[in-house]
């Protein structure tokens, strides 16, 4: 049953209706990527590489074509060479060289898991049996695996062509240098009266989607191709399995299937071209669904890095000066997230005085992907936990010294221009105000963290139709993957402007061809630019009913008012006289549409103007086991600014589904290498991410500060709550054990041996350099 | 007329300024006069005619997807951003 909505302006924006493919997905009809089939359809199978770095002699696949059900075998020399510099993609900038390198390796493997060539046979085993068929010659290589490594003097070379310009042209795995400077950095250090410095170092992890990539490629005999898989951005694999496969993306149609979990993972393509490719070379279609197993070793995770923060404050706690070293494991090709990482690190406060150095580096572990506000949780673990120390020398509340220092209408960002309206005050208020920071938390080992994170958000382009039934029923058509119930936000804008039950609209998510070029569904932009564009569209619609209902009343369409689904004259005066044309629903309108000029479809698309950014502030509790380091939270509450939760439930999902994420990489989640650079927690019984019994239920606080640049107030809502939880849950033992960790995860062996290096009066403040 | 900051590893080709007044009503003019004041800084902006991939421009705070067709007052900032990606 619906609520009512607590917002008197809206009828359906601000309510919790069930959503549309809720049924589908609970009783596992809905189809998924790896649920196609079709006639004849092979499967496929991808070899990977056994080495971190290996240069690639030679690639004998003889063998495994003879294999009885061996239909085909590719590698890179079935790929046609791609140019190597940064291209637009969509709206992705890529290297096509890279990203084809990365599909099937040229000339070197980088990672272990790389993949080397791909099989399509009658069966999956067959496949599999194939594989092993296949005679790889590899000159084995050094591993570089930590961004120490790779920027040491002398380290060994990934990528030979990449070149430090600043540097006298040498080579370097150091891809890309940002830098941000304001102020007087030494000026602001002198007018400090505290001054702390750390060093910090997160894990390499995984977004943890629950479903692995999956691809099923159709080659037709007129060069047209169709690919059903699991994405976040059908129109993204699209032009980047073109870009790939040499083709023009006209001739390729994707067709987006159910998606179970990306969280940024999802927006860049692995299996896509080989299904098509090996589709073409056997005229018949191929699947290709990648293990567990694969995904941790090949699929891209998001970077580990190595930060180092120095800030200042008075003894009022103003934040006067700030310095900032970070660098980030791109993976085995330029692209970590550290640029933005770099603009978030201390997003969230105005410091007059600032330098920020960023690098971007690469080391022999897989092509680091999106999640989550990328960069942005790692560079917030850094400053949010020396920002808490600050706090403490001051002898101020935690969120004090944030709301003393905290960014506002027209406070400059990192890079120099202001911020527009934001919330973040308004979320630091909100666990001020919250319960849970109003309720005393007592016991040994037990401690409170606080956290703020920042994250930009995307506009970027959205498609909408909107379509008029006979029967006066809508549905509304996008070209965005819903992967956080999105569909129902569509469903309920539509609803919201044509004044019907939001029962009465089916949201559908279109294939390439049959929608308007959609962007990515990732830097939290759906229900803003897609939302967009269903708002003009179904604005669209209202007035091509408005200017019908005038045709049958035969006034102008200026004399028709349209409220809450029912079109009127405006001067009723002859209506309450009892001479006719009574006020006429949608549904009475739609089924006299076939002799008032016929069916009513709207449309629009946008490119989206007026992002509004996003802060969340966290609070945890936490309680630490001292005899085996273990970390048990007991309490989590995140209060974010959404602008306009269009629908409640799932505003408060992204922001639970975000802080259990954060608190899984604060707490567990790394991928572990051995000493040659394999990966050694390839399942997800060894990679640790949380589960519903090792975190209680996260509380959500709503702040709704309306975003000027939407018609409906919105701001994204999916990532920003993943940022603060790390340095929340660091700021929480600490207060639970005097010791500040500065690293994730911060498991029971990390953090036990810092417990015992305390009581053994060797440290306070651990630094994550040992 | 409009202000171009400058990001600071750009600044050894604008002779350490940081900003500069510029003219232009779009972001091409606005490249163009950057061009004529100095000519070194535009390789690391352009590329092939159009704005770098790697680069994002943003106006008054907010990224500029008309890219060199963007409008600008004559009271803008622009900036010269890298260009990011989300989740």
């Amino acid at each position: 049953m619906e609520e009512k909505t607590t917002n008197g302006n809206y009828r359906v924006i601000g309510t919790r209706p069930i959503r549309h493919d809720g049924i589908d997905k609970v009783i596992g009809r809905a189809k998924y990527g790896a649920d196609y089939a079709f006639p004849g359809m092979l499967h496929g199978k991808v070899l990977r590489s056994p080495h971190a770095h290996a240069r690639i002699k030679s690639i004998k696949v003889h063998k495994a074509l003879k294999l009885p059900g061996v239909k085909a075998v590719v590698t890179s020399a079935d790929l046609p060479e791609a140019p190597n510099r940064l291209e637009q993609a969509g709206e992705m900038a890529i290297n096509p060289h890279y990203l084809s390198a990365n599909i099937l390796a040229r000339g070197k493997v980088l990672y272990d898991g790389h993949a080397v060539a791909a099989v399509a046979a009658t069966s999956p085993h067959i496949a599999e049996e194939a594989l092993r068929l296949i005679e790889v010659d590899y000159e084995v290589l050094p591993p570089v695996m930590t961004v120490d490594q790779a920027m040491k003097p002398g380290a060994t070379i990934l990528l030979e062509e990449l070149r430090n310009r600043e540097d006298g042209d040498k080579q370097t795995n150091v891809a890309m240098h940002y830098q941000f400077k304001r102020g007087d950095l030494d000026e602001g250090f002198k007018a400090a009266d505290f001054i702390v410095e750390r060093e910090f170092e997160t894990a390499m992890v995984h977004q943890g989607y629950i479903e692995p990539h999956n691809a099923v490629g159709i080659y037709n005999a007129d060069g047209q191709s169709t690919i059903y898989c699991s994405t976040q951005g059908a129109f993204d694999v699209r032009s980047l399995s073109a870009q790939v496969l040499g083709v023009a993306p006209g001739k390729i149609k994707v067709v987006p299937a159910e998606i179970g979990g990306g969280f940024g993972g999802k927006t860049t393509i692995y299996l896509e071209p080989l299904s098509v490719l090996l589709s073409k070379k056997t005229g018949r279609p191929v699947k290709l669904v990648m293990s567990r197993g694969e995904v941790l070793r090949a699929s891209g995770p998001t970077s580990g890095s190595k930060i180092k923060v120095k800030m200042g404050a008075t003894k009022d706690g103003r934040l006067v000066a700030a310095q900032v070293w970070m660098a980030y494991e791109a993976g085995a090709f330029p692209g970590s997230p550290v640029g933005a990482g770099a603009m978030c690190i201390i997003a969230p406060y105005t410091i007059d005085n600032l330098q920020i150095d960023a690098y971007d580096v690469v080391v022999n572990r897989p092509k680091t992907a999106a999640y989550r506000a990328p960069g942005a949780s790692n560079a917030a673990l850094a400053s949010e936990t020396v920002l808490d120390e600050l706090a403490d020398k001051c002898g101020l509340d935690p969120l004090e010294m944030r709301m003393m220092n905290g960014v506002k209408e027209g406070s400059p960002q990192v890079v120099g221009a202001p911020f527009k309206r934001i919330g973040f005050i308004e979320t630091c208020e909100a666990i001020k105000n919250s319960d849970h920071y109003k309720s005393k938390l007592e016991g040994p080992y037990r401690g409170r963290g606080v956290a703020s994170g920042f994250w930009f958000n995307a506009g970027m382009q959205s498609s909408a139709d909107v379509n008029i039934h006979a029967d006066g029923t809508a549905s509304v058509v996008t070209g965005s993957p819903d992967i956080g119930g999105s569909r129902a936000s569509m469903a309920m804008i539509t609803a919201e402007v044509l004044g019907l039950p939001v029962t009465d609209v089916r949201p559908l998510t279109a294939d390439t061809d049959s929608i308007g070029h959609t962007d990515v569904t990732g830097g939290s932009r759906v229900t803003f630019a897609t939302g967009m564009a269903v708002y003009e569209a179904a604005q669209d619609v209202a007035r091509q009913l408005k200017e019908r209902a005038a045709k049958y009343w035969e006034v102008k369409p200026e004399d028709v008012d349209f409220r809450d689904g029912v079109f009127s004259l405006k001067d009723s005066s002859s209506f309450e006289k009892g001479e006719g044309k009574p006020p006429m629903s949608i549904k009475e309108l739609a089924s006299k549409l076939p002799r008032l000029g016929g069916p009513i479809s709207g449309r629009a698309s946008v490119s989206g103007r007026g992002v509004g950014p996003a802060f969340a502030t966290t609070c945890v509790d936490v309680e630490v086991d001292p005899e085996t380091g273990k970390v048990q939270v007991l309490r989590c509450t995140v209060a974010q600014d959404v602008g306009k939760a269009i629908h409640p439930s799932y505003v408060e999902g992204q922001m639970q589904g975000g802080t259990a994420q954060g608190l899984g990489w604060a707490l567990n989640e790394e991928y572990f290498y051995d000493d040659k650079g394999i990966l050694r927690n390839t399942g997800l019984l060894d990679y640790r991410m949380p589960t519903c019994l090792d975190l209680p239920l996260i509380e959500t606080e709503i702040v709704e500060v309306a975003n000027p640049g939407h018609p409906l107030g919105v701001r994204g809502v999916g990532e920003v709550s993943i940022v603060p939880p790390p340095a929340a849950v660091a700021n929480a033992i600490y207060h639970a054990t005097g010791v500040r960790m500065a690293e994730t995860p911060m498991s029971p062996p990390r953090l036990l041996k810092r417990i015992l290096k305390k009581g053994a009066g060797e440290e306070t403040q651990s630094a994550a350099a040992d | 007329m409009p202000t171009a900051i400058i990001p600071s590893l750009l600044r050894k080709y604008t002779d350490g300024r940081e900003r500069l007044e510029v003219r232009g009503k779009n972001v091409r003019e606005v490249i163009a006069d950057l061009k004529r004041q100095f000519p070194a800084l535009i390789e690391h902006l352009i590329e092939d005619g159009d704005i770098k991939p790697s680069v994002a421009v943003s106006i008054d705070g907010e990224i500029a997807p008309a890219g060199l067709l963007e409008r600008v007052r004559p009271d803008s900032e622009i900036h010269f951003l890298p260009a990011l990606g989300g989740g």
